[in-house]
């Protein structure tokens, strides 16, 4: 473990120290080739804005409306319904959240986490789901938008796919190993 | 289907907040978001041109290639449709890379060069190519070995053991990203 974790700390430490060092010993004029490649974070940056708030606009008024809140509650009746653990449904605002939004996944998680205690089923619950997946509507959004991508084909529907394996791979594993 | 839900989530938050007498939160939401998209957008700008000018240097240098070269044949397998020393290998590995070690701001920049070479072999340029698809799969369920920003959380919190998640979340994204590669090797025969 403490490997892992040293190697995340060096990680840009080293490779801001070796690849100029050795684009240098290539006979690379490395200040110049630096600032030709910087000037392409710029536009990317600003090509990818419109994507960016066009998600954004739609999920936040989602979210802030009480809609998320309100189809939450419609899944309650069919929680109760199949005998599920009632514990579960403090999980699915986390869960809806996780794909949509980053900042509002971890925002819930923390939230989880005070509410229900970090050492409590729901908490180390919210902690596995917010490490184990991505936001896909962002990644979606972000990258399909900084190359001009308009048609997805079926590339949503593999990311919500892998986000729900993501949800019950954590449900099963936290019951199996702190249950 | 991203025109659906998009539509979706936009129309019934509207219809939400009608309902609920509170319809000033649709407008400052939308001008809210909206902001934030600008906040986002400029926070990347930073990162993304320092890690893009480190790549072109590693690209000049001939690194890029080099990783590609080296990439382990499993990296190939997933991606069928490119070809065998096509450039777009080292940010593909990169990013994966960075996404493993939790490093999400380095991973973007390079998840964005890795999608521009991607889409030079790309025939139809307004549409997602497989190869695209497949790398966004592996980019949204990429294992974390260390959920850094949760354990911290879980320490302000004041959990008796923070760290105690890390094999049950590198367990689920396990699942997650092997579901992903499945469903995408699944969507992708039926397809064509």
């Amino acid at each position: 473990m403490r490997i892992i974790t040293e190697a995340a700390r060096w990680a840009i430490p080293f490779l801001l120290f070796f690849i100029p060092l050795y684009a240098h010993f290539r006979k690379v004029p490395v200040y110049e080739t630096f600032v030709e490649g910087a000037e392409d974070g710029f536009k990317t940056a600003v090509k990818i804005i419109p994507f960016l708030i066009g998600m954004l606009v739609s999920i936040r008024i989602f979210v802030d409306s009480g809609a998320l809140r309100f189809f939450i509650e419609l899944c309650r009746p069919f929680f109760d319904k199949m005998g599920w653990n009632p514990d579960l449904l403090g999980i699915i605002p986390l869960a809806v959240m996780r794909p949509l939004s980053g900042s509002g996944a971890l925002g819930v998680a923390t939230q989880l986490i005070h509410q229900y205690g970090p050492d409590s089923f729901i908490g180390r619950l919210a902690s596995t789901l917010q490490g184990s997946t991505d936001t896909t509507f962002f990644v979606l959004a972000v990258y399909f938008g900084s190359v001009g991508i308009k048609k997805h084909r079926y590339a949503l529907k593999v990311g919500l796919v892998a986000d729900a394996m993501g949800l019950f791979a954590s449900i099963w594993i936290v019951t199996k190993v702190f249950g | 289907m991203v025109n659906l839900i998009w539509l979706f989530m936009l129309l019934t938050g509207i219809v939400v907040s009608a309902l609920s007498g509170n319809i000033n939160q649709v407008t400052e939401s939308a001008l809210k978001a909206a902001e934030l998209g600008i906040e986002v957008a400029i926070g990347l700008m930073g990162v993304m041109s320092l890690w893009l000018g480190i790549m072109r240097l590693a690209e000049k240098a001939g690194l890029i290639q080099s990783l590609a070269k080296l990439s382990s044949p499993v990296i190939r397998l997933l991606f069928p449709d490119l070809k065998k020393d096509s450039p777009a290998f080292g940010p593909i590995i990169l990013n994966l890379c960075a996404n493993i070690l939790g490093l999400g701001n380095a991973a973007t920049p390079f998840g964005l060069k890795a999608m521009q070479e991607l889409q030079k072999e790309n025939p139809y340029p307004d549409t997602a190519s497989s190869a695209m698809i497949t790398f966004l799969a592996l980019n949204t369920s990429c294992i974390t070995i260390i959920p850094a920003t949760i354990i911290a959380v879980r320490m302000k919190a004041g959990s008796s053991n923070p760290t105690e998640i890390i094999g049950t979340t590198i367990f689920a994204t396990a699942c997650a990203m092997g579901t992903a590669i499945t469903a995408d090797f699944i969507f992708r025969k039926r397809s064509k």
